[in-house]
């Protein structure tokens, strides 16, 4: 091991970005020479630990860089393209996220940006053999996927969720051209379903699908085809069909595809039964290996037994298209003894959720989803004594999304007792400003609860009525947290000054409508730039105090989206992210960057 | 908050009016007052907070009078994918073809947009496509090459051309379509030539299909 050799190696390697690395009189600080360190970094995966990795020192911060082959982009804006084919020049996998999550509750304009379109043009000179990539909340447009299609041969992986801007059309271009896909993922698009003909475009030579998932989509696929490249893809393990896929062609799908890992039925009913139901059930019996059920629109007592078979060694069991009742789910969770992650609609109520207490020990994550999110009288849905039956029995229970009417903050103080691994806690009371519905207190008792008796917890959604004392709890308490979602709560500034005062790890801050203002914004200076973003929509932030943060802090964008019915002075939306690549250049003009 | 489901209007951008929550008694009438967005919250929480009877009255009308009409954009945070999916009632209405002999019904909910709708009514009366004849689309039957205009009837009982308002509103008001013959619908005066035109290039590109 002769570090003069290493030395010249290194340099020979070194890119114009980094002068420092080519001095003579840089002692190396570690033994290792390339040839341990880079396979030993390349099985390093996490992208934190990588990070990690690149500042221990200048030979591992190259190493790591020629090693890497998957990079996560958490915010599109806060790097430009070209610095990271400049600093990683052998990627074949890309994960990108777009807007920001509020986007999804319409938010944000159309038009804000995100569009793929500028980073697809430079991953195709840097990374021609790109094989993999994941997008959300970008803006996508068939252009794109055409592109896409036609530039990277070696392309297998295609993962869109919550994007927008594309049709079918593009799809097209994905099936026809990708000679090797291994994955064509498609969840919860704004796409323009132009029809199912995409499907059949498919070549006949393609035999290497994996993962192929089109519940989203509306439109009939022509089945015959479909059926076909199940047959022929033998490595297929996830498939999720859409729900005009009825039960009998779910069936002969399931025939060719014994060995399914993920399984998204189509529409789970019939009004003519052409095949008995035990024909079904005994191919679902005939599926071995699945872990996920999903889809199930439309189904009722007489066809959901039929999966019972499979039921046992199921892992995930998403329940959220199928509008169950208390019983049916409480029948079907008897045989689900292995289940660890559900996600339900309210129509199971209290007793479903009782049931869930009962039958699923090892359950770890619960998702309840309301079915009529808009209706605010005569509602049904779960209560607090759901959410606590379910505590009682699942105590390694440590993400929940509960949507629900009422709540409270003794029954969340039992639950997080009764689970105090809390990693997820996101709690949805869909009234607005609604109490605690039997003492009529605010709810801030209650996630004071969840923050002092969840020392793990990452992720947490506030809602019903609160004042700042919420926000003192959280930002004393709350030493891991990472993401924060807020909506009308909070006194005074106080509420957020205590967040930013505290939580050490907070990285995504979203809050809408509280009566924050420019003062709480500015307490936080420091902290922004170790956070991913901050959202605040509907506050009180005003235009001059904006002005200040960006003067006082150049590596922000901060940036204001102007309202047509807002006065001139207020700072309607605001979004916050650290960056390295300057204020954004295609910014839509509602968009200001101060 | 949490994920899943959203939008309130999909017609137009909600207005100040249409967002602001306003508190009343049950029982007052539907008027609604206007609040300056920033302030309403302090409504809720100027509230009297604690064990006695006067609170009791005062919170629930925070939570019981909110007007069902009245939505927040964006709230409860459920992304649409999920709204729409979740549509409880099939919107089933009966498709009479002039000259066929029996009627078909179609659920309207399962598509999205007028494009679909003609696309399907193509499979159901496989004798139709939608032809490209001098830029102008229309349904035709190549057999005998009359062209097919699609009207309906609205939840008031009037005939209108289909593709004039939003999907969404026509979903919700159509009780049931008439395919008719465009010589009838000309000379009937249901529409002219020229409307027939308008709303043929209203309903934006479709495929070509023969």
């Amino acid at each position: 091991m002769d570090l003069n050799q290493k030395r010249t190696r290194t340099v020979d390697r070194v890119d114009s970005v980094d002068p420092d690395l080519v001095s003579p009189e840089s002692t190396p600080m570690c033994p290792f020479p390339d040839e341990v360190l880079e396979p030993v970094l390349s099985l390093i995966n996490s992208h934190k630990d990588r990070s990690s990795v690149s500042l221990v020192c200048k030979d591992w911060y190259n190493a790591e860089r020629w090693s890497r082959r998957h990079v996560f982009i958490g915010n599109c804006y806060s790097v430009s393209p070209e610095i990271v084919v400049g600093r990683f020049p052998k990627i074949r996998s890309v994960t990108l996220k777009g807007k920001p999550r509020f986007s999804d509750f319409n938010l944000v304009p159309e038009d804000w940006g995100a569009d793929v379109y500028p980073w697809l043009s430079v991953l195709a000179k840097a990374y021609p053999f790109l094989e993999e990539l994941r997008l959300k909340r970008m803006a996508v447009s068939d252009e794109s996927l055409e592109f896409l299609a036609m530039n990277f041969p070696e392309f297998k992986a295609l993962s869109l969720l919550s994007c927008d801007g594309f049709s079918t059309d593009g799809l097209k271009a994905i099936a026809t051209h990708c000679r090797n896909l291994a994955e064509l993922d498609i969840q919860e698009n704004g796409i323009d379903d132009l029809g199912g003909d995409w499907l059949s475009c498919f070549p006949e030579t393609l035999t290497t699908l994996q993962v192929l998932n089109f519940a989203s989509l509306n439109s009939e696929v022509s089945f015959s085809d479909l059926e076909k490249l199940v047959t022929r893809c033998k490595s297929l393990r996830v498939l999720k069909v859409n729900r005009t896929i009825n039960l009998d062609q779910l069936q002969k799908l399931l025939l060719r595809a014994p060995q399914l890992t993920e399984l998204g039925t189509g529409t789970f009913t019939q009004d003519l039964v052409t095949r008995p139901v035990a024909d079904l059930e005994a191919t679902f019996g005939s599926c071995k290996n699945l872990l996920t059920i999903s889809g199930l629109w439309d189904t009722n007592s007489l066809y959901l037994p039929v999966i019972y078979p499979a039921c046992a060694s199921l892992t995930f069991l998403n329940l959220s298209c199928a509008a169950l009742r208390s019983f049916e789910l409480a029948m079907l969770l008897i045989h689900c003894k292995s289940l660890r992650r559900l996600w339900v609609l309210d129509t199971v109520g209290d007793m479903g959720l009782e049931a869930v207490g009962s039958w699923c020990p090892l359950l770890e994550e619960l998702r309840v989803f309301p079915a009529d999110p808009f209706e605010q009288e005569n509602v049904a849905g779960v209560t607090e004594s759901g959410f606590v039956a379910v505590s009682r029995g699942c105590p390694k229970l440590h993400y929940v999304l509960y949507f629900c009417h009422q709540m409270t903050n003794a029954a969340v103080a039992t639950v997080v007792q009764n689970c105090p691994g809390f990693t997820h806690f996101r709690l949805c009371i869909m009234n607005l400003g609604q109490p605690d519905y039997v003492t009529n207190e605010p709810m801030d008792e209650a996630f004071g609860a969840v923050v002092r008796t969840c020392p793990n917890l990452q992720r947490l959604a506030v809602s019903g009525l609160l004042t700042d004392l919420t926000f003192e709890y959280i930002g004393k308490y709350a030493k891991n947290l990472e993401i924060l979602s807020v909506a009308f709560a909070g006194s005074s500034d106080l509420g957020l000054k205590y967040v930013l005062g505290g939580c050490p790890r907070l990285r995504k801050l979203e809050i809408r409508d509280c009566p924050f203002g420019n003062a709480a914004l500015l307490s936080g200076l420091t902290k922004y730039e170790s956070m991913r973003s901050l959202w605040m929509s509907a506050c009180n932030l005003t235009m001059n105090g904006c002005r200040v943060l960006a003067k006082e802090m150049p590596r922000l964008n901060v940036e204001v989206m102007k309202d047509e019915d807002s006065e001139d002075s207020q700072a309607h939306k605001v979004y916050i992210y650290r960056t390295v690549a300057g204020p954004r250049r295609d910014a839509p003009p509602f968009v200001l960057t101060l | 908050m949490s994920s899943e489901t959203s939008t309130v209007t999909s017609e137009q951008p909600p207005s100040t009016a249409d967002t602001e929550l306003t508190l009343r008694l049950p029982g007052e009438s539907q008027k609604s007052e206007t609040k300056p967005t920033k302030r309403r919250f302090s409504d809720l929480t100027d509230l009297k907070l604690g064990g006695n009877n006067e609170s009791d009255t005062e919170c629930s009308v925070v939570t019981r009078s909110t007007p069902a009409k009245e939505r927040v954009v964006g709230w409860p945070p459920v992304r649409s994918h999920r709204k729409n999916m979740m549509k409880k009632d099939c919107k089933y209405v009966k498709v009479a073809v002039d000259g066929a002999p029996y009627l078909r019904k179609v659920d309207l909910e399962l598509y999205s947009g007028y494009q679909q709708l003609l696309c399907g009514f193509e499979h159901l009366f496989s004798c139709f496509t939608i032809r490209n004849v001098l830029n102008e689309r229309k349904l035709m039957d190549p057999v005998n090459g009359m062209e097919y205009v699609p009207t309906y009837e609205d939840k008031e009982g009037d005939w209108m051309l289909v593709g004039d308002v939003p999907w969404m509103m026509f979903v919700e008001s159509c009780k049931r379509i008439r395919l008719m013959k465009n010589s009838e619908a000309v000379n009937g005066s249901v529409l002219t030539r020229r409307d027939f035109g308008r709303w043929a290039s209203k309903i934006g590109s479709w495929k070509l299909l023969v």
